[in-house]
């Protein structure tokens, strides 16, 4: 019973004080929000280590059981293995490898990544971002450029009137969006512009209208504990 | 003719230093002094600021006439120089409101008492300050406003956001009257949404398949409405994959999210009286970055070739990587999301896409419980209201009338 009761009051608590909060200006108000939002923070980082707990588990079981694809999971605990220790041996790998100038970021951008990451400046670990992560995230990044491709040319077969006026809409916006359409002819940019506009426009607001709504009941919902599915179990 | 020279150089001489006496009389006689200058609390602040403002005259509302802050902790001084202001700022509802009087005054706010205009390190306002504003040509004060004083304090009730009150207030009654109306009929009609009906088709198709059922909860932690409604629909979800005797995975990109989600299926195996079908390894925990995430799930979807892929939450620039990896291994895909910027890429590459409130409505169209249908209710009940305020609103503004859109504006 108070397994259920406690956290569906304690959400009920927490959701009035902070609709009441969003309405006082006052110091005391903003402390806060600035306090639990620091436990917040906390728990997020003490709830890390359930997540590594978890991986590292996931990843025991997948080798230990012969999986399809666990030597991806043997080259996860070696890539972990490798963090760790060079988290915990300062500058080890700048010794070996001195860190490159960067080139394409900026002094600013570049110190705000520092400031963000919270990575010293030719650490071990920044290295590894920069050497390893940073690639790879742009690698991934890059081939969203293929899928759009690849989901474009499935989207935009006329087979009713729908994809037919999708495909229109596409033919413009790409056109308008290059100098070629504007060489074909010169009202295309402008249809371009009326399309992203106005219809476009018309329609993500009445979407937007709707998460707006939607999200405002979801919260009351949960504040008044009407949804509790969340909790797991019967509603 | 040269004798002449000097005495016509002389007379030029005293006619251009005429005329600029002249200019400087007319400078003199233009501008005024500073007129109606009040100070006070800024309003709907946690405290720490003074504002200042003074009425806007024509003949001072000039670039080259800059004005001139002065404080003192007395009323009789010392005084020093804040700050000089030459592109005057009007428009300040916080204090005047939404009515025309707005653009007849300049106003500005004060945080810090300074030294001097060039003091770096001015101190916060700690008890009541005086101040006098001065109209300058630039070079030499023209004229004094009177003095005034104000002191800071935080504000209890933040006025500039009660028209929000007032709709939170009024939605909420709203609802809870269709929640009520419900109890007292709950076969209230809902739409179909044809992706929530797909689920238990798709649930089917991985359990004639053998194959798993891929659960994602999308890239927000727990605080996110989008992640706690995408837990909900999970609970649903693994209650009928439970039934079917199916298997569900759910990588997850936050650890919080993790353990909600062993709850929410742990919970639904046991609802469904098969507790020795859960397995809690099948919900784990991959990495909270964004594209490493993104390729660990394409990994999983490639070696284990789920039949059915649920994507529900908040997803940012992976949900394409995910969908469409989904798409060529032939899974049949269901996606929601209150992600707009996304929506597109799922509507292209999924079989059914829940679009932005659909979200939040699965898990009522779900249960199908009267508490959570006539919420439902109530807030497509709000919902035309708005669309009738918007086209009031619309006809109101193209005739003029601007109190209807006033009322909705936020500052």
């Amino acid at each position: 019973m108070i397994k259920r009761q406690l956290p569906l009051l304690i959400a009920f608590a927490m959701g009035v004080i902070f609709i009441i909060q969003f309405f006082i200006p006052h110091q005391i108000s903003q402390d806060l929000l600035t306090w639990v939002n620091k436990w917040l923070m906390i728990i997020g980082g003490i709830s890390l280590l359930l997540g590594i707990y978890s991986l590292l588990n996931f990843h025991y079981l997948q080798i230990f059981r012969n999986k399809p694809g666990w030597g991806f999971s043997l080259i996860m605990f070696f890539s972990f293995l490798i963090s760790v220790v060079v988290g915990f041996t300062p500058s080890l790998i700048n010794v070996i490898l001195p860190l490159p100038e960067s080139s394409v970021q900026s002094a600013e951008q570049v110190k705000e990544w520092y400031r963000i990451t919270g990575l010293k400046d030719g650490s071990s670990l920044d290295w590894i971002f920069r050497h390893g992560i940073t690639p790879l995230s742009a690698t991934m990044f890059s081939i969203i450029g293929f899928f759009i491709a690849s989901a474009a040319f499935r989207a935009f077969r006329a087979r009713s009137l729908e994809a037919t006026l999708l495909l229109l809409a596409a033919v413009f916006i790409m056109l308008g969006q290059t100098p070629l359409g504007g060489m074909l002819w010169s009202g295309i940019p402008d249809i371009m512009t009326w399309i992203l506009s106005t219809p476009n426009t018309a329609a993500k607001r009445a979407i937007l209208f709707g998460i707006a709504m939607g999200s405002i009941s979801f919260s009351l919902k949960i504040i008044f504990g009407i949804e509790r599915a969340y909790l797991g179990g019967k509603n | 003719m040269n004798k002449m020279m000097p005495w016509f150089r002389i007379l030029f001489l005293g006619l251009i230093s005429l005329l600029g006496f002249n200019n400087d009389i007319f400078a003199q006689n233009t501008l005024v002094s500073p007129q109606d200058f009040t100070a006070f609390d800024t309003p709907n602040d946690a405290g720490g600021s003074v504002s200042l403002t003074w009425r806007v005259v024509p003949e001072n509302n000039k670039p080259e006439v800059p004005y001139l802050i002065l404080a003192a902790t007395a009323p009789d001084g010392p005084w020093f120089e804040q700050t000089t202001l030459v592109n005057l700022k009007s428009d300040y509802p916080q204090y005047f409101g939404l009515s025309a009087s707005n653009k007849l005054w300049s106003y500005c706010e004060i945080t810090d008492f300074k030294q001097s205009l060039t003091d770096d390190n001015p101190k916060p306002i700690t008890a009541t300050t005086y101040f006098k504003l001065a109209v300058t040509d630039g070079s030499k004060t023209l004229g004094f406003s009177s003095v005034v004083s104000a002191m800071h304090q935080g504000n209890w009730f933040d006025a500039s956001k009660i028209n929000i009150l007032i709709f939170v207030v009024i939605f909420s009654f709203v609802i809870m009257f269709f929640i009520s109306l419900a109890r007292k009929n709950p076969d209230l009609f809902i739409r179909r949404i044809p992706g929530l009906d797909a689920i238990e088709e798709a649930i089917g198709r991985a359990t004639e398949m053998g194959k798993p059922i891929l659960y994602l909860n999308g890239l927000d932690g727990m605080g996110s409405l989008s992640t706690i409604a995408a837990t909900s629909i999970l609970g649903k979800v693994a209650r009928k994959v439970a039934n079917y005797d199916s298997q569900i995975k759910v990588p997850c990109r936050d650890p919080i999210v993790m353990s909600v989600c062993q709850e929410v299926v742990r919970e639904a195996y046991l609802e469904a009286g098969r507790p020795d079908a859960y397995n809690q390894d099948n919900i784990f925990f991959i990495t909270d970055d964004q594209f490493a995430y993104a390729a660990a799930v394409d990994g999983l979807m490639v070696r284990h070739k789920p039949a059915a892929n649920l994507y529900m939450g908040y997803y940012y620039a992976e949900s394409l990587l995910l969908a469409e990896t989904g798409a060529a291994i032939g899974a049949i895909q269901i996606a929601g999301t209150d992600s707009i910027t996304q929506l597109p890429f799922f509507i292209t590459t999924c079989d059914y896409t829940l679009m932005g409130e659909e979200l939040y409505a699965a898990s009522a169209y779900l249960s199908r419980e009267p508490l959570q249908t006539g919420s439902l209710k109530g807030q497509d009940f709000t919902k035309g209201l708005i669309i009738l305020i918007l086209i009031l609103g619309s006809l109101a503004s193209t005739a003029g009338i601007t109190f209807l859109v006033n009322l909705f504006k936020t500052f």
